[in-house]
C-alpha cells in the first residue's frame, strides 16, 4: 500500500524539510544531466576511434571515410543534402501515418469481433513474412515511380508492430474492470471508448515508437528503387561513384531523421499518458 | 435441503435463490460450484457468505449479479429477474481489486456509472461528492488512483457502487488485499455505510472475524461440490464498534464458526 501524496504548502516546510528537498532537488539535476551527457560523451568517443582507426590504420578514404570527411559533405554539400531529405521525410511520415491508422482500425476489427481476428490474423501474419526488399520491387511494378510505392513500403513496415501491439492493449484489461462494465450493462462500444481505448494507449506509443524509426526504413528501401531523390537515392549513388563521405553521410542524417521521429512520439507520450508515467515512477 | 428462509413472510426478500446449481466445463472436467443451493436474504439485512476456497462464494454472488447464469435452479433479485435488476441500476458490485481506471480522477471514477448503459437515468439521491464524502474522502475528489492507498482506493470503489442508489450491494471480498488496521477500520464505517442506506448486503470474505463482525447472518458454504453447510444467526447488539470482538459473545461465535468450518 502506498502513502498518499501529502499536499504540503510551502510556508509549513520545516528549514530541516527544505534542506532535504534541496539535497533531493540537486540530486535529480544530477541524474538528470548525466542522462543527457553520456550518451553525447558515448557518440564523440566512437567518432575518435573511428578517426583514429582511420588515419593509424591508413584506410583508404573510398572503403570508408574518416568523420571529419563525414562533416565536410555536410557542410560544403548541405543544399543538396536537405534536398534529398525533404522526399524521404514527407514519404515516412505519411507511411507511417497511414499504417498505423490502417493498424488501429483492423485492431479495432479484430477485437470487437473476434471472427475477424479468426480470419484475418494469418493473412496479416503472411504479409508481414515476406522481405520488405521482396515487396519493394513489386509496389514500385504495381504503383509507378512516384511517392505511392515509398509511401506504400514505409506503410506496411509500419503496420505489424501497432497491430499486434494494440490488438493486445485492446484485450489486456483488467478482467475485473470488464466485469464492472457487465454489472453496468454497458454495450461493446462503450466499453470500447471507456475502457479498453486508454488501457491500449501505452501499448500503442511503444509500437509508435519502433515504428517512428521503421518507417524512415521503408522510405530509404523504396528510394533504392527507380528514383534519383531521397535519402535512399543518395545511397546507392554514393555507393556507385564510392563517394564513401557521402554515404556515410546520408547513413546519419537517414539516421538523425529517424531518432528525430523517435523525439517527437516519446514527447507526445510524456505529454498524454499522465497516470502510467506517475504510476511507473 | 430445504431452503433456509429467513425472512419474515411479510416482506419481500431481497435475494431469493431456489436449487441454485451451476457447472463449469474446465481442461480437468466438469467442477460443480454451487449444488442445490436455496437462501433468502430479507431486504435491509447484512448476510456475509463464508467458507474455505473453491466453495463457490463469489461464483454464488456472480450468479445473483447476472455475471453468471445457473446450470439450473432460480434466482430472484428484488421480486425481479436479475437481468431486470441489473439494467435497472439496482445493483452494486465491489470486487476485491477496487477496478478503478487509473486515468481517472476519483470522482470521475464514481461517476463512470452514471456514463455507460444508460445510467444517466438511474441516478441516485446522492451526489458523487456526498457519496465520497460518505466513505471518508472528502478532498480527494480530484486525486488518481495512484495518488490513493489501497483502502482509499476500495472507499471510491463502493462510493461508485452506491451512485446509483442500488437497493442490493454485493461485495466479493472488498477488503481482502488490505492490512489489518485498514481493514478494520472500513469494516466499522462499511457498517455505518449500511446502516445510512438501508442497503442489502452481501459480502463475501474468507476472514472469520469480518463475516462475524460485519453479518447479521453468516452463510457457511462448505466446498467441492460448492453448498450450504449452514446459516448462523448473530446475535450481537448493534450499531457494532469494534471492540465488540473481545466480547464472550463473539469469541464464542468465532469459534463456533471456526469448529464448522473446519469440517467443510
Amino acid at each position: 500500500m502506498s502513502a498518499p501524496v501529502e499536499k504540503v504548502s510551502v510556508a509549513a516546510i520545516s528549514e530541516a524539510d527544505q534542506a532535504a528537498l534541496a539535497v533531493d532537488a540537486a540530486r535529480r539535476s544530477r541524474l538528470k544531466w548525466r542522462k543527457r551527457l553520456l550518451p553525447v560523451l558515448a557518440v564523440l568517443c566512437i567518432g575518435i576511434l573511428w578517426w583514429q582507426a582511420v588515419t593509424q590504420l591508413g584506410v583508404k578514404p573510398f572503403i570508408a571515410p574518416s568523420p571529419l570527411a563525414v562533416a565536410q559533405v555536410f557542410v560544403t554539400r548541405f543544399h543538396m543534402m536537405l534536398v534529398n531529405l525533404a522526399p524521404t521525410a514527407l514519404e515516412a511520415v505519411v507511411g507511417f501515418v497511414l499504417g498505423n491508422t490502417i493498424a488501429v482500425l483492423i485492431a479495432t476489427a479484430f477485437v470487437q469481433r473476434k471472427v475477424v481476428e479468426e480470419a484475418f490474423y494469418p493473412v496479416a501474419l503472411m504479409v508481414n513474412t515476406i522481405p520488405i526488399v521482396a515487396s519493394a520491387p513489386i509496389l514500385v511494378l504495381l504503383l509507378g515511380n512516384g511517392i505511392a510505392p515509398k509511401v506504400a513500403i514505409s506503410a506496411i513496415i509500419c503496420f505489424f508492430p501497432t497491430l499486434v501491439n494494440m490488438t493486445r492493449g485492446f484485450r489486456d484489461v483488467n478482467p475485473q474492470a470488464l466485469e464492472l462494465m457487465r454489472v453496468l450493462s454497458a454495450s461493446d462500444w462503450e466499453v470500447f471508448f471507456k475502457v479498453r481505448v486508454k488501457n491500449a494507449l501505452p501499448f500503442l506509443f511503444s509500437a509508435l515508437r519502433i515504428t517512428a524509426s521503421t518507417s524512415v526504413i521503408g522510405a530509404i528501401v523504396g528510394e533504392w528503387i527507380g528514383t534519383n531523390v531521397g535519402i535512399g537515392a543518395l545511397i546507392i549513388q554514393a555507393t556507385y561513384s564510392f563517394d564513401s563521405a557521402l554515404l556515410y553521410a546520408s547513413v546519419v542524417m537517414g539516421s538523425a531523421l529517424a531518432l528525430l521521429f523517435f523525439g517527437i512520439i516519446s514527447v507526445a507520450e510524456t505529454r498524454i499518458i499522465k497516470w502510467n508515467v506517475a504510476q511507473a515512477r | 435441503m430445504d431452503a433456509m428462509t429467513v425472512s419474515s413472510k411479510t416482506t419481500e426478500a431481497a435475494v431469493d435463490c431456489r436449487g441454485v446449481t451451476m457447472r463449469f466445463v474446465t481442461a480437468r472436467g466438469v467442477t460443480t460450484a454451487l449444488q442445490d443451493i436455496s437462501i433468502a436474504v430479507p431486504r435491509g439485512s447484512f448476510l456475509t457468505l463464508l467458507g474455505p476456497s473453491g466453495c463457490g462464494k463469489s461464483t454464488l454472488l456472480r450468479v445473483v449479479a447476472d455475471l453468471l447464469h445457473p446450470t439450473s435452479g432460480t434466482v430472484t433479485v428484488l421480486g425481479e429477474k436479475p437481468e431486470v435488476a441489473r439494467k435497472n441500476r439496482e445493483i452494486g458490485f465491489v470486487f476485491q481489486d477496487a477496478a478503478l481506471l487509473p486515468w481517472r480522477t476519483a470522482i470521475q471514477n464514481v461517476m463512470l456509472p452514471l456514463e455507460v448503459g444508460g445510467g444517466a437515468a438511474h441516478r441516485g439521491n446522492r451526489s458523487a461528492e456526498e457519496l465520497l464524502a460518505l466513505v471518508g474522502l472528502a478532498g480527494w475528489e480530484d486525486a488518481f488512483p495512484h495518488e490513493l492507498s489501497g483502502g482509499m482506493r476500495q472507499r471510491v470503489a463502493i462510493a461508485r457502487a452506491l451512485i446509483c442508489g442500488p437497493k442490493l450491494l454485493l461485495m466479493d471480498e472488498p477488503f481482502g488485499a488490505l492490512d489489518e488496521i485498514t481493514r478494520d477500520r472500513l469494516n466499522e464505517e462499511l457498517l455505518d455505510v449500511w446502516a445510512s442506506t438501508g442497503v442489502t448486503v452481501l459480502f463475501v470474505t474468507h476472514s472469520i472475524y469480518e463475516a462475524a463482525f460485519l453479518g447479521q447472518q453468516v452463510l457457511l458454504l462448505a466446498a467441492r461440490p460448492g453448498r450450504v453447510r449452514e446459516l448462523v444467526t448473530v446475535d450481537l447488539p448493534s450499531p457494532r464498534r469494534l471492540p465488540v470482538r473481545e466480547t464472550v459473545e463473539f469469541v464464542k461465535l468465532a469459534g463456533y464458526l471456526r469448529t464448522v468450518l473446519e469440517t467443510c
